[in-house]
């Protein structure tokens, strides 16, 4: 699945264009919680939130992942879409609750992380 | 002052120029003007000396001596033109600060007027400007100027470049507490650091997710601020953060995934999940935590990748 399909599939609007929209996307997640994210991250994800803070961005960043679909149609505020264009994050926003975006991505196909045990790790 | 200090600002002298110490927007006067109106200027002002200008060019400098001097021969309603000095040393945007100190300070030159290459006047400096600037950038983190000519170095190739039996590059950055704008932007920066380094994107990821915790913790759990070190070896990295802040008193309490004392308005920019600490010990190789109630916390995370790791070959990843 590409940025572009995802896009499409979410009836979203591109905030932040950072790349490349026919990009290939591995995998997708979603969290509102930054150490979620940190702990299931991985390259080139998209990641679906709810918050809005600059600090999403930079929690992206982080974990490797490049696009950030914003959900229930929230507008991020000027230091948010600065942060995603200084470590070029691409932006979306779709009008779907959480739960919808997901399910509509992950029924046209793009898998999640699988099971993921964190405190199975932890020792 | 120690020795560091000395040399600190011995450094600067010879590194600052004259634009790094003047006044920029200075206060010029008219040629016409009277003796009364600068006295006037100069005590709302609160200035000793101003440079006289006509039209774009600097014509000379009347300063509180001479207003003095027009006032003992009760000519202050003469104007500037009759009683400002005209042989005025002056200098230029990149004269050297050791220079400037030279010429600074002897009689008659209390401030020096800086001109640009057409004789316009573009700043003043004094005594007063050239202290506080020096001033200001002392207490500029020296480290951060080392790190910033460290950036500047073909970073890919230090390790191949620089020949001793152990090379270690130290990078050091100050974190302030509830900075959420600057918040993560250490982070950042290390990440961009490493990948110059050539370190593989495995390691990357490992260490900007550590760090990025780590950085988090500083500014949502201190009321300090703290500083992150990051010594990066051929074969190793090590990342400490170290604030003096509350610190924590039960250390097996933290350590347990889940839990947080962070309270709402953090949680409701995301954090406080309780798993910050979690992720740094599943990302790390070893992790260690010290701290002392009322004294600070301390926070060590070790990431071994051996002799490949930074160039060529792929950082081991710990658990996949
Ligand atoms: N530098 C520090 N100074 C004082 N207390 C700290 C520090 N770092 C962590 N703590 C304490 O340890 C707890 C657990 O930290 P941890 O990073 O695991 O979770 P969190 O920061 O609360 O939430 P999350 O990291 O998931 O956003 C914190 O809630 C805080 O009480
Ligand atoms: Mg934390």
């Amino acid at each position: 699945m590409t940025i572009r399909d995802i896009i499409e599939i979410l009836g979203g609007r591109v905030l932040v264009n950072s790349g490349d929209l026919d990009g290939e996307v591995p995998r997708g997640g979603a969290a509102d919680l930054m150490s979620d994210v940190l702990a299931f991250g991985t390259d080139g994800m998209v990641l679906m939130t709810g918050l809005t803070n600059p600090q999403v961005v930079r929690t992206a960043d982080m974990a490797g992942i490049n696009v950030v679909v914003f959900v229930r149609d929230k507008t991020p505020p000027p230091e948010t879409v600065e942060a995603a264009q200084e470590s070029g994050i691409t932006l979306i926003s779709t009008g779907y609750t959480m739960y919808e975006a997901c399910g509509r991505l992950y029924q046209a196909g793009l898998p999640g992380r699988g099971w993921v045990k964190i405190e199975e790790d932890f020792s | 002052m120690g020795d560091h200090d000395i040399s600190k600002v011995e450094e600067l002298l010879y590194t600052m120029k004259v634009e790094d110490v003047m006044a920029g927007d200075t206060i010029v006067v008219d040629p016409e003007l009277s003796m009364a109106e600068v006295k006037q200027l100069m005590d709302t002002k609160q200035i000793t000396g101003v440079p006289v200008v006509r039209g774009d060019r600097m014509v000379g400098i009347v300063s509180i001596s001479d207003v003095i001097g027009a006032l003992e021969k009760g000519q202050l309603l003469r104007p500037v033109k009759e009683h400002m000095t005209t042989d005025v040393k002056s200098v230029t945007r990149d004269t050297s600060v050791i220079e400037l100190i030279k010429n600074l300070g002897r009689r008659g030159f209390g401030r020096l007027p800086v001109l640009n290459g057409e004789g316009k006047v573009i700043g003043i400096v004094t005594t007063g400007t050239l202290l506080r600037s020096l001033l200001t950038q002392m207490e500029m983190s020296y480290q951060k100027k080392e790190q910033e000519k460290l950036q500047r170095y073909r970073a890919s190739h230090i390790f191949e470049d620089i020949s001793s039996d152990d090379t270690s590059v130290v990078l050091r950055y100050i974190v302030d507490d509830r900075d959420f704008t600057n918040a993560g932007k250490a982070s950042t920066m290390i990440k961009k650091s490493l990948q110059r380094l050539g370190a593989q994107p495995p390691l990357v990821r490992r260490v900007a997710v550590a760090v990025y915790e780590a950085e988090m913790n500083l500014v949502i759990h201190t009321d300090v601020g703290g500083e992150i070190l990051v010594t990066i070896r051929r074969d190793r990295l090590q990342v400490s953060t170290v604030d003096h802040g509350p610190g924590i008193e039960n250390l097996d309490q933290v350590l347990q995934p889940g839990y947080s004392t962070a309270p709402e308005w953090i949680r409701q920019m995301g954090f406080g999940a309780g798993m910050g600490l979690a992720n740094i010990k599943r990302c790390s190789d070893v992790m260690r935590l010290m701290s002392e109630p009322g004294a600070g916390t301390r926070l060590d995370i070790l990431f071994l990748f051996g002799p490949g790791g930074l160039s060529g070959a792929a950082g081991l990843p710990k658990k996949s």
